[in-house]
């Protein structure tokens, strides 16, 4: 079944065609993985899933409602559609706990002790037990990140949506935020990830898509697109990263 | 020397005069200015159009202008609205000429005057935040409005303390604006103390003195406000 259809999407800035009619399908339960060249569209694409950008043109279902009807309740969706960010995007003048309870707050009405108790055990789930109380500047990247991660994850999203979540990370920081991932992708989490690393899209991803230009050029399994690549723009872009 | 002395509890007067109208200017300029500031930022083209109005006007008029507009403009127009009532419906608003009190034209004047420019420092502020933030916080299934009120406006409010501050001083000098309508600040006390000693010098060097002393307070108290907000949730580790 497929959680979220993507029909003719295409995104116009200005002149700049960046999405040029994307047709996709994304199953419950699955790991995407999309991979391409800087500027070929996927981190639009991705922000197109919960209308953080909104479609110039074409239909975005998520669990059979149009995102891009006027009529629909945006925030209320989006609260079932995780999103993890390149620059961590955590909330600086709160602290780790209070990063993760705020929307449980003020957007599921929970209560505070209740809130505190999901946000102590999904740090515990990433590692950072230790760090509840601290500030998001006191932390290293990697460790910002999951707590990113554990702040999505406690609204309970049906698919998780990750934009380059390790580019702007230092090189040794990079594993803690894949394995945190990989357990993900091991409980059945439905997730979409840009990524730039193609050993993590190799191994968890179910399905990877190319994209170039503004369009998917190729689709397969991980086996098939880095093994035996077909188009040759895969092909040349594969050489290009892999070495 | 003893002149001044002698004038002290005037000068004492006019002091808290002048930080009153200051506070209650800058007090409710924060209120218009929230609104101007948010208003210049909205979606619909009405808001921001009536917003940047209401901000180019001010900000490209002098208040000595607005003053006389709010002191003398206002009592006019309200005896009109007045007559227009009485010869079209018999309703009477006034028994005698209208009349705006010099400290109710004091307040709106300054405060709408003030309102303009924190409507820029908000605007500022609000802009200065990442797009991230924004995005993050509507991820995570939040409305504009809850974004904007729990994740933006506090992080915008810390970067908007030094301009408030540096707002607040500038006021704090134009409301001696305020001698032209007779408002006894401190301004006004220094003319007045001068009237009957005839020593301009020595008076005027000590209005400004007073004005001096103020303002540095002011900034320490800025430069205080900033480090204390500094600390908490902004370590820089």
């Amino acid at each position: 079944m497929a959680i979220i259809k993507v029909r003719n999407l295409k995104k116009r800035f200005g002149k700049l065609e960046v999405l040029r009619g994307i047709n996709l399908d994304v199953a419950e339960g699955e790991q995407l993985v999309v991979i391409g060249p800087s500027g070929s569209g996927k981190s639009t694409l991705l922000r197109c899933l919960n209308m953080l950008e909104e479609p110039s043109e074409g239909t975005i279902e998520f669990e059979g409602i149009d995102l891009t009807d006027k009529n629909t309740d945006l925030p209320k969706v989006r609260e079932s559609i995780g999103m993890v960010f390149q620059s961590f995007n955590l909330f600086p003048h709160k602290n780790v706990t209070e990063n993760i309870t705020l929307a449980l707050l003020k957007v599921k009405g929970m209560k505070q002790e209740e809130a505190k108790n999901v946000a102590y055990t999904l740090l515990e789930k990433v590692g950072l037990s230790d760090k509840v109380n601290a500030y998001p500047s006191q932390l290293s990247g990697g460790q910002q990140q999951r707590v990113a991660i554990a702040r999505a994850l406690a609204m309970q999203p049906k698919v998780m949506l990750f934009d380059e979540p390790t580019s702007a990370l230092d090189p040794e920081m990079v594993g803690e935020v894949l394995s945190v991932m990989r357990d993900l992708a091991r409980e059945g989490m439905t997730m979409v990830v840009v990524t730039h690393e193609m050993k993590f899209a190799q191994e968890v991803g179910d399905r990877v898509i190319f994209m170039d230009e503004g369009l998917i050029v190729e689709e397969g399994t991980p086996e098939q697109i880095f093994k035996d690549p077909r188009n040759p723009r895969t092909r040349s872009f594969l050489t290009r990263v892999m070495q | 020397m003893d002149i001044i002395i002698k004038a002290l509890p005037a000068f004492g007067f006019g002091v808290y005069q002048t930080l009153k109208i200051t506070l209650l200017a800058v007090g409710l300029g924060c209120i218009f200015g929230l609104i101007g500031g948010l208003g210049r930022l909205s979606r619909h083209k009405v808001i921001r159009f009536l917003a940047t109005c209401y901000v180019d006007f001010i900000r490209g008029t002098p208040l000595l202008v607005q003053i006389f507009i709010v002191y003398f403009g206002f009592p006019q127009l309200l005896k009109e609205l007045d007559m227009l009532l009485r010869s079209q419906f018999g309703i009477v608003l006034f028994q005698t000429n209208p009349h705006i009190d010099a400290f109710v034209a004091a307040v709106i004047s300054c405060s709408i005057n003030s309102g303009a420019y924190v409507a820029e420092i908000f605007r500022a502020g609000i802009q200065s935040i990442e797009k991230g933030q924004m995005e993050a916080a509507l991820s995570l299934g939040m409305t504009p409005r809850q974004a904007m009120r729990y994740i933006i406006l506090p992080q915008a409010f810390r970067r908007i303390v030094p301009p408030l501050g540096n707002e607040f001083i500038a006021m704090l000098k134009d409301t001696s604006l305020l001698v032209v309508i007779g408002y006894v600040e401190l301004t006004r006390t220094g003319q007045l103390i001068i009237a009957d000693t005839f020593r301009p010098f020595e008076i005027w060097m000590f209005v400004a003195l007073l004005y001096l002393i103020m303002t540095l307070s002011i900034s320490r108290l800025v430069d205080f406000t900033e480090r204390r907000l500094g600390v908490r949730g902004h370590h820089q580790s």
